[in-house]
């Protein structure tokens, strides 16, 4: 499925061509831990297993910060 | 997925199962007024100062102690103290969110900087420090964060510097400690840290000791605190990155790494305490500050500068 995906680490866009159906697979996808991540969409963060769906505009917001 | 305890949505899966987001805060905050009464963090007569860099581990702390002492009706006095270390393109930013979080939180801050405290922004200082010597950014920034720290809450009067240190801060500096086999530094680490009583120190404290880093992050968005995601250009020079990489990749693993480590370590802490090499702090002849020869790290420090 389609997603686009803000990474707030690389302050990017992407569109993705996700090719599983949950936030983990998506993840593993951009081989990014889970760990060091929070996923939102429409501003409600969505936990691993959550379903994704067609077309869903996504920000990755990065954990660790600071120094 | 719904959360455990009201099957409403889930915003993070923890150990006991998964939580919503007022489930969430709420466990969340509560572990953070249990760490600060298990630990007697804070006293009738203590005078807080919150160590305030901008970022969501430091604007949570801050915001959580207000609330624990506005819960306990307690009226120990509150400030925020920032350090300027001079990087450009990073703390400019987060000491924006700083102020902003202070005014809306009726909180006064003071900031300070190395530029005027020891002559040179880090940006400057670090490239002259590290010619003659190996130090990575992140020794001398360390150093003189917390001599800064330490001597203006001391010069204003408080009794304790509180710190936005979480679990995965922890678990790294344990870590890399037994990994450096650092057993003297080792003992100084803990919820608690500093000399209890010494006229030249003031003790710190970490609320967030329980907290993973993940859990402060999701805490600090849900409760809409502004935050510019930054991250210190220096931060990959380190060693610490490498270890923190290292770590999250074994939690990915085997869920509750982190937090075996922590156990571990507070466990052995009492006999790491016990064991410590006794040092006998005295005043640098240089600036007056505590130091362990006769002239102090920062100061050591400052000139090299000018060497």
């Amino acid at each position: 499925m389609e997603l686009t995906v803000c990474i707030e680490r690389e302050r990017s866009t992407l569109q993705v061509q996700c090719t599983g159906t949950t936030v983990n697979d998506l993840l593993k996808q951009l081989q990014l831990n889970p760990e060091a991540v929070l996923v939102v969409r429409n501003q409600e963060v969505l936990i691993e297993k959550e379903l994704l769906h067609e077309k869903d505009t996504l920000e990755i917001l990065s954990v660790i910060s600071g120094g | 997925m719904g959360c455990h305890r009201c099957a409403e949505k889930a915003v993070i899966e923890l150990q006991h199962g998964a939580v919503c987001k007022k489930h969430f805060l709420e466990h969340f905050e509560e572990r953070v007024f249990w760490t600060i009464r298990r630990y007697r963090m804070i006293g009738p007569k203590d005078t807080l100062c919150v160590a305030l860099s901008g970022g969501k581990d430091s604007l949570s702390v801050l915001y959580l102690t207000k609330k624990y002492l506005q819960k306990q009706g307690l009226k120990n006095e509150i400030e925020a103290l920032a350090i300027d270390e001079g990087i450009s393109g990073y703390r400019e930013k987060t000491l924006e969110d700083a102020k902003m979080f202070c005014t809306e939180q009726k909180i006064p801050l003071k900031i300070v900087s190395f530029q005027e405290e020891l002559g040179k922004p880090l940006d400057e200082a670090y490239p002259l420090i590290t010619k003659d010597t190996k130090k990575k950014p992140c020794n001398l920034c360390g150093v003189w964060r917390r001599y800064l720290l330490n001597k203006h809450a001391r010069e204003m009067g408080f009794t304790k510097v509180i710190t936005g240190h979480n679990l995965d801060d922890e678990a790294q500096a344990i870590m890399m400690n037994v990994f450096k086999a650092n057993t003297d530094l080792a003992g100084r680490l803990g919820p608690i840290s500093g000399k209890k009583e010494h006229e030249l120190f003031v003790q710190r404290v970490k609320p967030l000791y329980f907290c993973p880093e993940k859990e402060v992050r999701l805490y600090a968005f849900l409760k809409g605190f502004q935050i510019d995601f930054t991250e210190c250009p220096y931060s990959h020079t380190g060693y610490r990155h490498d270890l923190q990489e290292m770590l999250n990749a074994f939690e990915q693993k085997y869920k509750g790494t982190k937090q075996g480590i922590i156990n571990s370590f507070l466990a052995l802490l009492p006999h790491l305490k016990q064991s410590q090499t006794i040092t006998k702090i005295s005043s640098c002849s240089s600036c007056g500050e505590a130091a362990t020869g006769e002239v102090c790290n920062a100061c050591t420090m400052k000139v090299m500068l000018h060497a």
